[in-house]
């Protein structure tokens, strides 16, 4: 056991660490540091379409990211839970807006945020109320062609 | 036990079938006897190292290779399938989730078969038709804990290593041919691939490749380990048949299981 092939398979597992490191992180988005993310969840009347670990954007720009989707514990409401996590405190107030948008004509669905105009502003773990949910194209269209419009 | 010439027809039909079952079982046992020397035997660790380069460090070549071909060969076709729909865009999530889920773990297992497997199992059945086995018995050194639980050691850690290289490296070749020879987007191409691959494509690649390794070096060195009792030939030609059927057993059980893993992990 000579030390070149030592140093051969301590190349080759670090090669793989390395690139295993990436699928990980990288890619698979796994949380290394249970960072000081900032958490809010919103209810929408429909998700539909909506995954875990969609886009969360504002104003175009990606902010954070959807880390689960539930529905609510409450038998007496139909509602879908999202908690979503962001990067950083956006000083959001507590009327803003989450809406569920598409990218595209049949893109992924994803959260956008718009802010309101209220002076309360809105601490980590609490609720966003004002929602819009996802929109459904056949829907819209069949509205359309019976003149539902 | 009568043998299979003197018994009739349903005899003879059931024999076979026996004998299948019962290297099936003998197949499983031996993996736990495997296992469980790893923590038994004294000089794992040299020993591992050893078979780390061999398996791991001398294939690193071929699947760097093959990977940078296959993900080569991926843009190529699945530019030409999207562009009929106009969204070339979806290429990097094409590439990658390919890769990940299927053809990283099921390639490397493959080419592993065809570089290390088939090694291990001429390499032990020399061993064993030449009497070293028996040798090494005698000086009460287990036989499966210097030869069988460093290989599968050694593959337990290599070929999830070597999936996660033949990933990126495949990644990195639909690159060349998507963004640089087809002229993608190369924004969009990185972009479509962080967005669709999850941690849960990425878990179930390494969990493939890590039953894989077993049942790769299970099966190899079984075959090599038991090319003593082999019915169809004798000595060295005993050695030729137990290589070639411990690379086509490992091939199918490959494919088989990865289905059978896709099914559960969906």
């Amino acid at each position: 056991m000579n030390s070149f092939r030592q140093t051969a398979v301590g190349v080759f597992v670090l090669l793989g660490l390395i690139c295993v490191g990436y699928l990980a992180i990288k890619l698979g988005q796994m949380q290394v540091f249970n960072s000081n993310g900032f958490e809010l969840s919103a209810n929408f009347t429909s998700v539909s379409g909506l995954r875990v670990g969609a886009d969360v954007e504002m104003a175009g720009v990606p902010v954070g990211r959807v880390v689960d989707i539930s529905l609510d514990p409450d038998p007496l409401r139909e509602n879908a839970v999202v908690r979503i996590l962001l990067d950083r405190d956006l000083q959001l107030s507590d009327d803003s807006i989450a809406s569920i948008m598409t990218s595209g004509l049949i893109g992924d669905k994803y959260v956008s945020l718009s802010r309101g105009g209220s002076d309360v502003i809105l601490k980590s773990g609490d609720t966003i109320t004002e929602t819009e949910p996802s929109v459904d194209l056949g829907t819209l269209i069949g509205k359309y062609a019976f003149g539902g419009v | 036990m009568k043998t299979e010439h003197d018994c009739g027809l349903l005899c003879r039909m059931g024999a076979p079938c026996l004998r299948i079952i019962n290297a099936v079982g003998d197949m499983a046992l031996f993996m736990l006897t495997g296992l469980v020397q790893i923590f038994a035997s004294g000089k794992i660790f040299v020993r591992t190292l050893q078979q780390l380069y061999v398996i791991g460090y001398k294939s690193l070549f071929v699947i760097v290779l093959i990977g940078l071909f296959c993900g080569m060969v991926l843009g190529l076709q699945g530019y030409y399938t999207l562009v009929q729909f106009g969204s070339v865009g979806l290429l990097g999530s094409a590439v990658s989730l390919t890769l990940i889920r299927e053809l990283g773990p099921v390639l490397t297992a493959i080419m592993l078969t065809g570089r290390a497997g088939s090694s291990m199992a001429a390499e032990i059945g020399v061993m064993r038709i030449t009497d070293q086995i028996d040798a090494l018995d005698v000086m009460d050194i287990n036989s499966m804990g210097y030869l069988v639980s460093p290989r599968i050691m050694a593959s337990l850690i290599s070929f999830p290593l070597l999936t996660a290289i033949f990933d990126v490296v495949g990644i990195i070749g639909g690159y060349l041919t998507g963004v640089l020879m087809l002229g993608i987007n190369e924004g969009a191409y990185f972009y479509r691939i962080a967005s669709s691959v999850t941690m849960t494509d990425v878990n179930g690649g390494f969990i493939k490749a890590l039953v894989f390794a077993l049942l790769v070096t299970t099966v190899c060195c079984y075959q090599g380990y038991t090319t003593h009792t082999r019915r169809d030939s004798v000595g060295p030609e005993a050695v030729g048949n137990a290589t070639t059927s411990a690379v086509v057993i490992s091939c199918v059980l490959i494919l088989a299981a990865d289905y059978v893993l896709t099914s559960f992990l969906l």
